[in-house]
């Protein structure tokens, strides 16, 4: 039994297709690990995670986030505003992955309506961190990544708006792949920030992550904002980075990242260089104002998709016993929680009348600003890399009371979201964190050209073949 | 100020709802009259997790009228989100364009247009309780078969002048959308809504006064007694040394007054941005040279050639060019009449038919009626030819509005052939002046227009068959002869 959790999901799918191991059996093992949660990773855990019908991950049981709609499946978004929500339809990527032949393992824990970088912000109680349970899996899509983490999925997907994957994927020690906007549909994933939010998997592995994208992936006519990836995605195979240039960010010298993170981003692109990349810094003076465009335009779009939740047609509904108003009040009083309420208030000032053009449309010069600077670094470059957080994960509480630390952790993830171009976080090593204690994992941020998936999957591959991430948690094996 | 110096000043806002098949941006189909909530899918009901997916034809259809109107199509116009809580909106915004609309600088007839831009529609709320509005009322229903449906918005600039000329601009409007195919365009349906914003100011100012909006008047004649009414108001509110405030006014049909909406339903700040989940609306080339290809002759340009090449007044001209379905009729009746002149048969039309069809009650038009083109057509030509008299035409008019058929054989039938036999005419005609020899005796004395009587005498005897310039002539030989 243990010996199937072990094996990668494109390991997986080979020995199932070749009837080596049965495809009961590897669910059922998964079904049995998930139902040992004592993360808080899982909201629901289903019992057909084994899938149906052949396909490029036939017989693999999928942890989605519960940001996806899933048909007469309990879809909360990590609300009480959605308690009891069945939706009468499947999100376009999770049918997807079932047409694939994969099945729904479980819903995972979230940041309520994808809002936070802890996953402390759900109404179902935090997720814990599989390597150190009084730390957090990083957010909004904790549960995925401490599911995967910790070996209670071999797989799972999740949504990234400003880090929502890459940051807890980091966090958990595994990898975490957002797209292009626009590769993957977004219909039936409930809406955080419509011009940011793009679905992607996390995964024990690059080749795994590839493998998840290429199903996921491609233009849905429910989409019109959709277009997939020209040509498809493949297996990385590539093992040399010879010839390909690699971009660190001036300005990364003077921000502030832990020791034991610089350190393994430093060792990293010595690595990169072993494997024949070139390093060179390049200016991408913008990016510094990321977090604030960001932190602009997310809750300006959060306030006017948030707005359906009125109690009127579906979710919870409380009061009533007064006008209209005062249900709306009371519905929405009562079914959110304080981050999501505390943005829904920054975005609805920033889009009234009189402050549009200083928030919102600076904001938007700032994105423009940012995209440009990326599209300049592009020219030269075929890779920018950051460490993908400033630190590694912090302690339960630790920054709950300071939404501005909280909201730093997105600093080197938040560019990308802006520019709309793909990154993918890596395990790079493992690393003391400040004030002492076992070490965690860091993760190493790749960001390349929209598009530019199989690209940024090959150099990631020939990086992730010579770091030989091993480590897990409950042992500091590696790194 | 006296309040006959003051100048109208009136624009209108116009929501044309389009015919599509489907909704703007989900597959539900469109309906009127259909019970309550069954055309709505996840899409138009906001569900969690949706993405609305423009309708190709509704924006063929917006280019159609943008094209009517003669207004310039954006390359590249975009999607705005209007947010507002309200029942009617499920999404809490609706899906509208706000600073880069589909077109925008056209002109229907000598009034500009100042937009066109496409949009969605809201569900239909309905309050209970007596007053109708959501104020006052225990409970009020949503029904949400129409949210989501296409709706072109109009905006005139302040180009008109009074109310008559507003409701008359409104007609024609209507008119050439419907001549496009797009829409119902049906006033008590809801399928066109006008609003109009009234203002006054010093005749020959160039300065807009303060404006109010009317809205809830759903009839042409509703329309021009709510602006009517909305003027006077102004005007009497100025003379007493008071000013205008902007507000929205809803129009009460039964007692034809205006009340204010309450400030709470009207203070608005709607928080436009870009509607992020669409991307922006690009026509290509081929789509605005076949909605530019596609259209057909519309009222103005047809008024204009019933004039100079049918040489119609401009009255009767304007009577059958406004509707399509009438210009049509005319068109195929004049084409069936041979060796009659087109104003002839327009005459027939827009005079003895319409009276016929009014004395028959029917709500249809001459397209509408059991009286085909073809039919008239023959009824004018033996008119024309002296086969029957204009009287008998009238009889058998009224025959066919009531039963259809052939004319012809309606004349056969009532025996209505003019009396031809010049014999027999003249020995009624010797009667008739026998009988009334007063009338003789005038008219022997110059008082030509006493003849009427026997005319009358003659035509009562033959039940109209004979054709009266004959009487006539027969009349003043039988007493020359004398």
């Amino acid at each position: 039994m243990a010996e199937l959790l072990k094996l990668t999901v494109a390991e997986a799918v080979a020995k199932i297709g070749a009837g080596e191991i049965a495809r009961e059996e590897y669910s059922e093992a998964w079904r049995e690990a998930a139902a040992g949660d004592e993360l808080n990773a899982y909201l629901w855990r289903g019992e057909d995670g084994a899938g149906k019908g052949g396909g490029s991950l036939a017989g693999i049981p999928v942890a989605v986030k519960d940001l996806f709609c899933t048909e007469g499946v309990e879809t909360t978004a990590g609300s009480r505003i959605l308690e009891g929500h069945r939706p009468l339809y499947t999100a376009t990527a999770v049918r997807r992955l079932a047409e694939a032949g994969a099945g729904v393992l479980g819903k995972t824990n979230m940041d309520e309506f994808a809002m936070g970088s802890s996953n402390e912000n759900s109404a179902y109680g935090p997720v814990r961190n599989p390597w150190d349970p009084e730390r957090v899996p990083g957010g909004s899509s904790g549960g995925s990544a401490a599911a995967v983490g910790g070996g209670l999925a071999p797989c799972a997907i999740g949504t990234d708006t400003g880090g929502s994957i890459r940051q807890p994927a980091a966090l958990c020690g595994i990898v975490g792949l957002k797209p292009t906007y626009g590769a993957i549909s977004r219909y039936g994933m409930i809406a955080f920030a419509s011009s940011l939010d793009q679905c992607g998997p996390l995964t024990r592995d690059v080749t795994d992550a590839a493998l998840l994208l290429g199903a996921m992936q491609g233009r849905d006519p429910c989409d019109s904002t959709s277009v997939g990836i020209e040509g498809g995605v493949r297996a990385p195979s590539q093992e040399s980075l010879q010839g390909l240039r690699f971009a660190v960010p001036a300005e990364l010298a003077h921000d502030a990242i832990e020791p034991g993170v610089r350190t393994v981003f430093d060792e990293t692109l010595a690595r990169i260089e072993a494997l024949g990349g070139e390093i060179a810094e390049v200016p991408l003076p913008h990016a510094e104002h990321g977090i604030s465009a960001y932190y602009v335009i997310a809750p300006a779009e959060a306030s006017s998709n948030l707005a359906r939740y009125d109690g009127v047609r579906y979710g919870k509904r409380s009061g009533g016993e007064g006008d209209l108003i005062e249900m709306y009040e009371t519905t929405r009083s009562e079914g959110f929680g304080e981050e999501v309420k505390r943005r829904i208030m920054l975005g609805t000032y920033a889009l009234s009348s009189g402050y549009y053009e200083a928030y919102y449309g600076q904001a938007q010069k700032v994105r423009t600003k940012i995209a440009a600077d990326y599209a300049a670094a592009f020219a030269q470059f075929d890779f920018v890399v950051t460490p993908t957080s400033p630190s590694v994960a912090f302690r339960l509480g630790e920054k709950t009371d300071d939404p501005l630390a909280m909201y730093m952790n997105d600093f080197f993830t938040v560019p990308m979201s802006l520019a709309g171009i793909p990154a993918i976080s890596i395990p790079a090593g493992l690393a003391e964190p400040e004030g002492g204690g076992p070490r965690l994992p860091v993760g190493f941020q790749i960001a390349a050209p929209a598009f530019a998936e199989q690209r940024l999957l090959e150099a990631a591959y020939a990086l992730e073949q010579s770091l030989g991430f091993e480590a897990r948690p409950g042992g500091d094996g590696g790194g | 100020m006296a309040v006959a110096e003051l100048e109208a000043v009136i624009g209108l806002e116009i929501h044309v709802q389009l015919s599509t098949r489907t909704k703007m941006f989900c597959g539900c189909e469109l309906s009127f009259g259909d019970e309550p909530n069954v055309h709505t899918c996840p899409v138009c009901l906001a569900h969690p997790g949706v993405l609305p997916v423009p309708n190709e034809e509704a924006i063929r259809y917006a280019l159609k009228i943008a094209a009517a109107l003669e207004c310039e199509v954006a390359p590249r116009s975009i999607f705005h989100r209007k947010n507002y809580f309200y029942p009617d909106n499920p999404k809490a915004y609706q899906i509208s364009q706000y600073d880069e609309p589909l077109a925008v600088n056209g002109r229907l007839g000598v009034i500009r247009i100042h937009r066109a831009h496409l949009e969605e529609d809201a569900a239909k709320t309905i309050h209970l309780g007596e007053s109708g509005r959501i104020h006052g009322s225990g409970a009020s229903l949503v029904d949400f078969n129409r949210g989501g449906t296409p709706l072109v918005e109009i905006v005139t600039e302040p180009d008109l002048r009074s109310a008559g000329e507003a409701a008359a601009w409104a007609r024609l409007l209507r008119t050439t959308v419907r001549q496009l195919d797009v829409s119902d365009v049906n006033m008590e349906e809801g399928s066109l809504r006008v609003d109009a914003n009234v203002s006054v100011r010093p005749a020959g100012s160039e300065v807009l006064g303060t404006k109010t909006e009317l809205k809830n008047m759903n009839s042409f004649r509703f329309l021009e007694r709510g602006i009517e009414a909305e003027l006077e108001r102004q005007r009497q509110l100025i003379a007493a040394g008071g000013t205008v405030v902007q507000e929205t006014l809803h129009f009460h049909p039964a007692d034809g007054t205006l009340t204010p909406l309450r400030s709470k339903e009207e203070a608005h700040d709607y928080r436009y941005f870009p509607e992020p989940d669409l991307v922006p609306l690009a026509p290509s080339e081929a789509m605005l040279r076949e909605a530019r290809e596609a259209l057909p002759e519309l009222p103005a340009a047809r008024i204009e050639r019933y004039r100079t090449e049918l040489e119609l007044s401009a009255e009767t001209a304007a009577l059958l060019a406004a509707d399509p379905d009438t210009a049509a009729y005319f068109e195929r009746a004049a084409g069936a009449a041979s060796g009659v002149e087109a104003r002839v048969v327009a005459n027939w039309v827009t005079g003895e038919l319409a009276a016929a069809l009014r004395q028959d009650g029917g709500e249809a038009g001459a397209a509408g009626s059991q009286v085909t083109p073809e039919a008239l057509a023959a009824l004018v030509g033996m008119v024309q030819e002296k086969k029957i008299s204009h009287g008998s035409g009238k009889t058998v008019l009224a025959a066919l509005v009531a039963e259809g058929g052939d004319p012809e054989a309606i004349v056969e039938r009532e025996g209505l052939a003019q009396i031809s036999d010049s014999g027999e005419l003249e020995s009624i005609v010797a009667a008739a002046v026998d009988a009334n020899p007063e009338a003789a005796d005038q008219i022997r004395s110059g008082n030509q227009k006493a003849i009427g009587a026997i005319v009358g005498a003659v035509m009562k005897e033959t039940k109209g068959r004979a054709d009266g310039g004959e009487v006539n002539r027969l009349i003043k030989a039988k007493l020359a002869d004398r």
